[in-house]
């Protein structure tokens, strides 16, 4: 058993590996993916029922609460790649970290930007300063301050480790950023409306939110893999097989040998 | 100025002196290997380095000695192989090596707001007055031991580093580059501290650009493969 | 050695006290720049006070942070130190010790006479001075995390605080709204256990964060 570990995690670790897996995984990863995304959205945009106090306008929450969802679980992701890579030293672990990071940040985005375009008809502002979108605008500038570190260092290895410990030093603080947001926020405004906040959601518009929220995931999946693919073409670009295969898509695409 | 040599070969070591259980080698490494830049800069390096040896790691700029001596130093850990002190796994024995160990890198490492004798009190807190005052005599800063060392000449403040040489006992010693704005003098008789320290069972670990009239093992970094002619 | 490190970058400190100042003076010139930007009326500043003093503590501390690592990385004795056979994150712990007790407490001894000019009610006094003294070691562990990693950067200046502000967060809200609750005469010892708890969780983690950004940033 333990052998079959210590041959798994040696696979892990080699760039080749992950690259063929994957060619595989996407493929299947952004099937499933788009299924469930099609099928949640039009069921949530047009299927469900209207909510009965905000009308319409909530339907933006099949878009927002993924993206919300998904930019949090981003970070920990990140950070416990970056903990892998620090520990036992497995360089695809910071290769993966590097690559999650903008994709978060991108989420945080979007979140953010449906979190406003919902809070206009809600509360008439675009923006409002409720514990939820601040507590992403927050995660927002964690994302941004290790996009910053690989910016500032040059020398690979010692960005990736920067990275690694600033991601776990920020992943400890979301607890306990979001309670104290969450308690700042009852301490200025009385409840209001939030997000999934009501008692209970009907099945008609949970099931939709659920669908939406697992094709979001695998979406996460196909865009991570790409990246990573791509920073592994790059890594490895004096390799034997990065040539071999590179040769070969170049004579599928263009029908001409190199 | 120069060095003085008082470093009496006859003067057994202190209790921070070779590991008692044996003569065996204290600093080994097995197949190390390293890169930078995607340059290998050195590959299946292997040596032992026992007490009395003093070894230069020679090489062409940008042969890999720096990354070598730091990762000796356990300042890096961008290797693989393995580091062996005192026969046992490096990393087990951090703790034990670096006391054992004194250091005297390519920076200076003494505060220029704190006189010589306070930065020496630093390096070592249970040396008297007393002792300071003496080794700093010995590196020739007698009479410039409270002021100022930003005071001091670049080569006096090398100098400052320097007195550490007498005034820790420790049976390690790497050195970068430790004739570094040394005059003639001053390198000859530093030349013959090490000899000394060597003789008395210390081991020492140097680079350096200049001829040493010492006799040194040497590895030599920057070839293919690298080896471990001896001299 | 630990013991002596201390007494080393005390005195250090005492040689340079000079620099120590000029934290402290731009504590002063942030939160006076609030009246001249917003309004001089007492009533207004009275409400905003509390925040303001407390983002200035926090900018005063940012700028501080340079003087934990930079010049002994600058000389080699930061090396140095990492050579020692003591665990590093004790350094760091003395290190975090010299730089609160140079450059946090001492806010904590100005702030009030900010409270003055910015016309704090008076009930927000006490929970002012209690929360710097018990906030301030947690902004120099946090930004020993933030000096650490930074340290060995040219461009390292601007890209700390971006690293650490997003941390000082829980901080900042539970230190100033513990001086609102006492402003409106309300309990705050609530706040207070909060901001020592999250000291608690700081001290453990930091030391080891930062000793670990050390390390990476001497790999070099």
């Amino acid at each position: 058993m333990w052998t079959r570990l210590k041959r798994l995690y040696h696979k892990m670790g080699s760039p080749k590996w992950f690259y063929e897996i994957t060619t595989r995984w996407s493929k299947w990863f952004m099937a499933v993916g788009s299924i469930l995304m099609l099928t949640g959205v039009v069921w949530g945009l047009a299927f469900a029922p209207a909510d009965y106090l905000q009308g319409n306008s909530f339907r933006i929450i099949y878009i927002h609460v993924p993206a919300s969802l998904l930019s949090q679980s981003a970070y920990i992701i990140m950070a416990v790649a970056g903990l892998v890579g620090l520990v036992w030293k497995m360089k695809m672990s910071f290769v993966v970290g590097k690559v999650i990071a903008p994709i978060g940040a991108s989420l945080a985005i979007l979140s953010l930007l449906t979190g406003a375009i919902w809070g206009k008809p809600t509360w008439g502002t675009w923006w409002v300063w409720d514990a939820r979108l601040t507590s992403m605008l927050i995660l927002l500038f964690l994302y941004f301050g290790v996009i910053a570190i690989y910016n500032a260092i040059e020398n690979d290895e010692m960005a990736n480790k920067a990275a690694a410990v600033l991601s776990i030093v920020g992943s400890i603080n979301i607890p306990v950023i979001k309670y104290s947001v969450e308690w700042w926020n009852t301490l200025h405004q009385p409840a209001t409306i939030t997000l999934t906040k009501k008692p209970t959601m009907a099945p008609e518009m949970f099931i939709p939110l659920m669908l939406t929220i697992l094709g979001f995931y695998c979406w996460f999946a196909v865009w991570v893999f790409a990246r990573t693919r791509n920073e592994i073409l790059f890594k490895e670009r004096k390799t034997n097989w990065v040539k071999k295969l590179l040769l070969s898509e170049h004579k599928k695409t263009t029908g001409a040998q190199l | 100025m120069s060095l003085q040599n008082l470093h009496n070969p006859d003067t057994p070591s202190s209790a921070t002196g070779p590991n008692a259980t044996g003569n065996g080698p204290w600093l080994s490494a097995r197949g190390l290997f390293c890169e930078r830049d995607e340059r290998v800069l050195f590959s299946d390096l292997n040596f032992d380095f026992s007490p009395g040896d003093i070894v230069r790691i020679a090489g062409p700029n940008g042969a890999g000695k720096s990354s070598l001596m730091r990762i000796l130093l356990g300042l890096s850990a961008g290797f693989e192989g393995e580091l062996f002190w005192h026969g046992e796994p490096m990393a087990q024995q951090v703790y034990d090596f670096r006391s054992q160990l004194l250091y005297l890198g390519h920076q200076v490492g003494v505060k220029g707001n704190l006189s010589p004798e306070e930065n020496l009190a630093w390096f070592s807190p249970s040396a008297s007055q007393q002792d300071i005052y003496g080794a700093l005599k010995k590196v020739g800063l007698a009479g410039y031991e409270d002021l100022l060392t930003h005071g001091l000449s670049a080569g006096q403040q090398r100098r400052v580093a320097l007195a550490r040489l007498f005034l820790e006992d420790k049976p390690l010693w790497i050195l970068d580059e430790p004739f570094t704005a040394i005059d003639k003098e001053g390198v000859s008789e530093l030349e013959q501290v090490v000899i000394n320290h060597a003789q008395a069972g210390g081991l020492v670990i140097l680079t350096t650009h200049h001829d040493l009239r010492v006799p040194v093992k040497t590895l030599m970094l920057g070839g293919q493969e690298s080896e471990m002619p001896l001299c | 050695m630990l013991m002596a490190l201390l007494k080393r970058d005390l005195l250090l400190a005492f040689r340079s006290r000079g620099d120590l100042l000029n934290p402290l003076m731009f504590f002063m010139m942030v939160a006076s720049l609030f009246p001249l930007a917003v309004s001089p009326d007492p009533q207004l500043l009275g409400l905003i006070a509390a925040g303001v003093i407390w983002v200035g503590a926090l900018l005063a501390t940012l700028l501080s942070l340079d003087l934990m690592f930079k010049s002994d990385y600058e000389d080699g004795s930061l090396e140095q130190m990492l050579l020692m056979p003591q665990p590093a994150m004790l350094m760091v712990l003395v290190k975090v010790l010299v730089h609160w007790l140079v450059a946090g407490l001492p806010l904590a001894f100005i702030a009030p006479l900010l409270g003055l000019m910015l016309g704090l009610p008076n009930g927000g006094f006490m929970p002012l001075v209690l929360s710097l003294l018990l906030a301030t070691p947690i902004l120099s562990l946090l930004g020993a995390i933030g000096a650490g990693l930074t340290v060995g950067l040219r461009k390292g200046g601007m890209l700390m605080p971006l690293l650490i502000l997003p941390l000082y967060i829980p901080v900042l809200i539970f230190a100033s709204s513990s001086v609102q609750a006492g402003v409106q005469g309300n309990d705050y010892l609530g706040h207070m256990a909060f901001l020592g708890a999250y000291l608690a969780l700081t001290l453990v983690v930091a030391p080891v964060a930062a000793a670990a950004a050390l390390r990476i940033s001497l790999a070099r």
